[in-house]
């Protein structure tokens, strides 16, 4: 079985799909709106609805607007909430789970029940209710997903300090009189930045997706700023005479947040190519 | 065992004490003042002090706490101020809407990934593996919320096959369960082929056929309930994430349960209905979790030793 000893085949297969939908993605967001040849709000009420031409590749939506147009800034609000979030997210938990893993003791029993109880709240339950408080809008978007995600990085973080602190090299390092900040900086996390890896991947995915709910159920991004949840809540209603509408935002979010999750589903093999062998789930 | 249902109880109370806090402060939260925001623009002074009595928004913090919890505890949780109705009656009517689509969506999920997960760990590597880590990657992928119009736009619209919306009978279940179950049909379908590739590589199965068992025996009798183990527990904390999930699942389908009423009493700034929804869900979602675990512990005696 020599072969399990590498990344088999689907596994580093799954890794370049993955990589090189996220790179289309990134540059569609980055360098997309300058090559649109149409405003994303200009409006053409007389075309409503007009099915895809070649002027108009992706056609025109309800108010007459360029789809492909709203399509491509609309990658930029989606990555750009996806990459805040995770940033965020992934620095807050971070810093939360060094200090409760590497401390121990009360510190790490008090930040362990605080994850419980955001935890108790299942899936976007949690940034469903802060959005509908606090007001749709583009931060608040971005405040609530941070609020449910910094748990997961906090407890991988913690679970990965808590393997490695007991390993030599940290005792070594603790007996050569290191403080424990530098101990914690130099010497655990760049052990625990691959496992992070995964989690940023799989979370950008799970940010974009929550984004896209939010604007969805009206809660979110608010017009005439482009947005795919807001532009497939609106194609709903026109299903039947227009069903282009949400047709394409929909395949957009489909391919950014697959590309999101092989690239995770990828790296986890490249880090720990035992997986795939033993069959040991995956964490998440 | 009682010990250990005991302790996963005593774990479960302060969280379940912090979540109702959590929920509590929500309208605290509002920027500006709350009762203004539920009234809107226009309304009269005396209409906004009324209801800020009447919400006892005028109380000090630490009595409006004291009340929300005596209340919950009473099964109070106020009134909506949209319907007039005690907010409890109103979930109780819209609960089991909710329930029986996350049911459906359960066997939904189940009904694909169980036989898929099993194929593809028989034939690890082999195209069946491929092509089942493919579907469940593309399953949770897929957004529910295009998936769900789509499904529309195919088997209503077009076929005719079943009703757009609402909620009359199994017909209308069908295209909200599969909108609903196809993430956790993916999700499931990964852990059912790892948990159950990594058992068939246990010695006890050789042990087991050495004895004279065939391999498809050995499999069903001991591989299949081993491997069944952590897909229970993982079927328990999906069934809660599945009541979240249905909150997009019945806008879309207009299907009159706890997730849509939760979506419009936002837009009715309904706070007191908006906070009894999502209590009734995260407080389910932490039973389900207590159960799961003490199922769990039932299952595998390591557990309750710990």
């Amino acid at each position: 079985m020599a072969e399990d000893y590498g990344i088999p085949g689907s596994g580093r297969a799954t890794l370049w799909a993955g990589a090189v939908l996220v790179v289309v993605v990134l540059l569609i967001a980055l360098f997309g709106p300058l090559l649109t040849p149409y405003d994303p709000t200009t409006l053409r009420l007389e075309q409503r609805l007009e099915t895809p031409s070649l002027a108009h590749p992706l056609g025109l939506d309800e108010l007459g607007r360029d789809i492909l147009s709203r399509m491509v800034y609309g990658a930029r609000i989606s990555v750009g909430v996806g990459l805040s979030v995770v940033i965020l997210a992934g620095l807050l938990g971070t810093l939360l789970g060094a200090i409760s893993g590497y401390a121990g003791g009360r510190v790490d029993t008090v930040l362990m029940r605080l994850t419980d109880v955001f935890l108790a709240f299942p899936g976007i339950l949690l940034a469903i209710a802060l959005v509908a408080v606090l007001g749709p809008a583009l931060r608040h978007v971005v405040l609530a997903l941070v609020v449910i995600g910094w748990v997961g990085y906090a407890r991988l973080v913690r679970g990965q300090v808590l393997q490695i602190k007991e390993q030599e090299f940290v005792t070594a390092a603790q007996a050569a009189g290191v403080r424990a900040p530098r101990i914690v900086l130099r010497h655990i996390l760049p052990n625990v930045l691959p496992t992070l890896l995964v989690q940023a991947s799989l979370g950008m995915a799970g940010a974009i997706l929550a984004e896209a709910s939010l604007s969805f159920l009206g809660l979110g991004i608010q017009p005439p700023t482009p947005s795919w949840g807001a532009m497939i809540n609106a194609g709903r209603s026109h299903l039947l005479d227009a069903p282009h509408l949400a047709l394409f935002p929909g395949i957009a979010i489909l391919l950014t947040v697959m590309g999101l999750n092989f690239l995770g589903d990828g790296l986890v093999d490249l880090i720990n190519p035992r997986r795939r062998r033993s069959g040991e789930p995956r964490e998440d | 065992m009682t010990d250990y249902v005991i302790r996963r109880l005593a774990q479960t109370l302060p969280i379940a004490l912090l979540v109702a806090t959590l929920v509590f402060s929500l309208i605290h939260m509002i920027p500006g003042d709350p009762v203004e925001m539920m009234l809107g623009e226009g309304a009269q002074r005396s209409e906004v002090e009324n209801l800020r009595h009447e919400l006892g928004l005028d109380r000090p913090l630490i009595q409006q706490y004291g009340s929300f919890l005596g209340g919950l505890v009473k099964g109070d949780l106020g009134s909506s101020l949209h319907f007039g109705e005690p907010v409890t009656r109103i979930l109780a009517r819209h609960y089991p809407a909710t329930l029986e689509l996350a049911f459906a969506s359960m066997l939904v999920a189940l009904a694909i990934s169980l036989p898929l997960g099993i194929l593809a760990a028989f034939h690890r590597d082999g195209p069946i593996d491929h092509a089942s880590r493919f579907f469940s990657l593309l399953g949770v992928s897929i957004p529910n919320f295009w998936l769900g119009p789509m499904l529309i736009l195919v088997f209503s619209i077009q076929l005719n096959l079943f009703p757009v919306s609402g909620r009359s009978g199994l017909a209308s279940l069908v295209l909200p369960s599969i909108t609903l179950g196809t993430a956790l049909a993916g999700l499931l379908t990964r852990m059912i082929r790892s948990s159950l590739a990594e058992e068939l590589h246990k010695p006890y199965l050789a042990t087991a056929q050495a004895k004279g068992l065939s391999r498809r025996l050995a499999v069903v009798r001991h591989a299949l309930k081993n491997a069944s183990i952590p897909v229970v527990t993982i079927v328990g904390l999906q069934f809660g994430a599945l009541l979240t999930g249905a909150i997009i699942t019945e806008t879309i389908f207009a299907w009159p349960g706890l997730g849509r009423l939760i979506i419009q009493s936002i837009r009715l700034r309904d706070y007191p209905l908006v906070q009894g929804g999502i209590l009734a869900i995260a407080l389910t979602y932490l039973l389900l979790n207590l159960v799961t675990d003490v199922v769990y512990a039932y299952l595998d005696p390591r557990i309750r030793l710990r």
